[in-house]
């Protein structure tokens, strides 16, 4: 049972850079907006809060910078495809690719310092305690602090007017412009809120889970975040079984390669990816609900004037 | 930019050749690198950045030395070689095993440019290949995790399934089990040279299954830092790596390419260079081990240096008969030594590794 709590302590983990990355975007599209740049923010996260912490030896704040870093990167992405009108997909993409190279360029001098990351919780009393205390106490307070968001982005597009508002203005943007909404205004919003949770799963990498800079260190989360949000027909929830389904398979398979088993290794990596989109499938098979859940004006340019 | 930076040197290069401009007798030796990543702070293309930089020391300043790293293997690598051979370096360096027909393809066209490649197997006129013996450290990695593990399982974090790792998996585990027969080696393939994520998960992985000492074929410096969090040990490969696991890291393989650089590069220089097939090891000081952690205990850092001594000696050889594979069919007669032709097409696991390996 102990070796089961250290599994679950692992997939935590190790989902925790997707549920972050993801509900971001989640929110953003369902704004209408389509930001495929979640990779080059969160390396720019992770770069940014890295140098800080480094330069100031304050990790958390290494976070803010990391996050602050990540939405302003976001708002260009924003200039352009909701003032300028670009196509939002070619935007996205260049974000990404801008986003690999500049982490690089600016982590360059970086790649050999060590910092002291944000370490796991360690309750006194509480993280010991058998079984529980490793399930619930002892996971790093990005874990938790995931989770927070994840009941946070729930609430406020469920249960909130402003969530409402965000939504109306993702079904679509000329009714929500209509009744008085400030459309491009809200749509910034959310994406900047996209870029910095995607700077916070960077810098989760960065600072806690793998404490150290080096180009391409997120290896592809942000491309497997993106594909979460639709494969979770755009439902919180979702993202967040979706994050820790992919986590935990690649640990299984992991655990299975170190018990023996016999399967190409090969195929047991792509079991996380086959795995996450056939549940993800099968849970969300419902075409009516599909429909119903996916912002209708998703990836379209919006003029106010028109 | 990059490419305008080699429109400049080849530019420079043209007007040195023009009559009256030639003097090329004070001229330093030109010498030219291609490396497959960054440098970086640890890994494989760092060492290979470090010998450049010995060399250019031992060299004095007769020769300049100008590298070019991320290149790609594919027709990018061929397009950096050529311009490297057309700016006027003399002896090129191509570190990594892709770049194998590239290197061979732009070797025609300049004669009278060397080239060496590191990994590779084919060797032409002016064509050399070079390599290290990584499993002879790989074996006194090994006799130290024998040594400090109390569970008797060591974890090994490798990238993908080919001759070279599974080599490297082999001699660590015969070398584990020399000092500690009841010792077993568990795996874990990530299917990525680097991905630091991906390494610390499986990395932590190995730990939650008993694994007390960890090593890894990977690029990243995250294997070493789970064992630091862990408060378990680790034996690091390519760089030493001690300063991402002070207390973790036992000991490092550690590649020296600087000694075997400024022998290619002076004897280019003097006109006596031959594309050769070199594969060497401790002896010739390509594979070093970094200073051991002071948890080592005095007589297990006799015993490595012992072994080492006799490696490098020609006394000892990490796979000498008998070798068992882990399904007890045997592989090599008790007494044999086991050739480099078969070492080089390796695809067995020996006695002790757990598991199958992925064909």
């Amino acid at each position: 049972m102990e070796h089961f709590a250290t599994l679950v302590a692992l997939t935590l983990a190790a989902g925790t850079p997707l549920v972050f990355a993801a509900l971001g975007e989640l929110v953003v599209e369902k704004s209408g907006v389509l930001n495929l740049g979640v990779e080059g923010m969160m390396l720019t996260g992770a770069v940014v809060s890295f140098i800080v912490a480094a330069n100031t030896g304050h990790p958390w704040i290494g976070v803010l910078a990391g996050m602050a870093a990540a939405a302003a990167l976001s708002i260009a992405f924003a200039v352009l495809a909701l003032s300028l009108m670009a196509n939002q997909v070619a935007t996205g993409l260049a974000l990404s690719l801008f986003g690999v190279g500049l982490s690089a360029f600016i982590g360059l001098p970086y790649v050999s310092i060590v910092i002291e990351g944000i370490k796991p919780l360690d309750i006194a009393g509480l993280s010991d305690l058998p079984m529980v205390g490793k399930m619930l106490f002892a996971h790093s307070p990005f874990v938790y602090l995931s989770l927070l968001l994840f009941a946070g982005v729930h609430y406020f597009l469920q249960r909130t007017r402003a969530g409402l508002i965000v939504r109306a203005v993702g079904e679509s943007p000329s009714s929500a412009h209509a009744i008085g909404y400030p459309v491009v205004r809200i749509r910034y919003l959310a994406v900047m809120f996209g870029g910095a949770c995607a700077g916070l799963g960077g810098a989760y990498m960065a600072v806690a889970y793998t404490p150290l800079w080096t180009e391409g260190m997120t290896a592809g989360r942000g491309w497997i975040a993106l594909a979460l949000v639709v494969f979770a027909t755009w439902k919180p929830w979702r993202v967040v079984a979706g994050a820790y389904l992919f986590g935990g398979v690649t640990l299984a398979q992991f655990q299975a390669q170190a018990l023996g088993a016999t399967l190409p290794s090969q195929v047991l990596s792509m079991l996380p990816y086959i795995a996450t989109i056939v549940v993800l499938a099968l849970i969300s098979r419902d075409a009516t609900a599909i429909r119903l859940n996916a912002p209708a004006s998703l990836g379209k340019p919006y003029h106010p004037e028109s | 930019m990059l490419h305008n930076h080699f429109r400049a040197a080849l530019l420079v290069a043209l007007v040195a050749c023009v009559p009256g401009s030639v003097h090329a007798a004070d001229e330093p030796f030109k010498v030219g690198y291609v490396y497959v990543s960054p440098i970086g702070d640890a890994g494989w293309t760092f060492q290979h950045d470090q010998g450049r930089k010995e060399m250019e020391k031992a060299l004095g300043g007769k020769v300049v030395s100008k590298y070019v790293e991320s290149v790609p293997e594919g027709a990018d690598a061929e397009r950096v070689i050529r311009e490297l051979a057309q700016s006027g370096n003399k002896i090129i360096f191509t570190t990594s095993f892709g770049y194998m027909n590239p290197t061979l393809k732009v070797a025609k066209t300049f004669p009278k440019t060397d080239f060496e490649h590191a990994t590779g197997y084919k060797t032409d006129a002016n064509v050399g290949v070079y390599n290290a013996r990584f499993y002879e450290g790989r074996y006194l990695a090994g006799q130290v995790a024998g040594k400090m593990t109390k569970s008797n399982v060591a974890g090994y974090v490798a990238a993908f399934p080919i001759p070279e790792v599974v080599m490297g998996i082999n001699a660590f585990t015969r070398g584990m089990r020399s000092v500690n027969p009841k010792a077993e080696v568990k795996v874990v393939w990530t299917n990525s040279w680097y991905d630091p994520g991906r390494e610390r998960e499986a990395a932590d992985t190995l730990m939650s299954q008993g694994a007390d000492v960890l090593t890894h074929h990977t690029d990243s410096t995250a294997t070493v830092q789970a064992a630091e969090a862990k408060k378990a040990y680790a034996i690091a490969y390519h760089s030493d790596m001690s300063k991402y696991g002070p207390n973790a890291q036992l000991t490092a393989v550690t590649h020296q390419w600087g000694a075997y650089y400024t022998k290619a590069v002076s004897d280019a220089m003097s006109g006596t260079w031959k594309p050769g097939n070199v594969w060497g090891g401790i002896k010739e000081g390509m594979i070093k081990m970094a200073p051991f952690n002071p948890v080592v205990p005095k007589d297990t850092q006799d015993l490595v240096n012992k072994t080492a001594a006799d490696i490098g000696a020609g006394k000892f050889h990490p796979f000498t008969g008998p070798i068992k594979d882990n399904e007890g069919k045997e592989r090599l007669a008790a007494g044999k030594v086991i050739s480099d032709a078969e070492l080089s097409k390796m695809d067995y696991y020996v006695e002790g590794v757990q598991g199958k390996l992925p064909k």
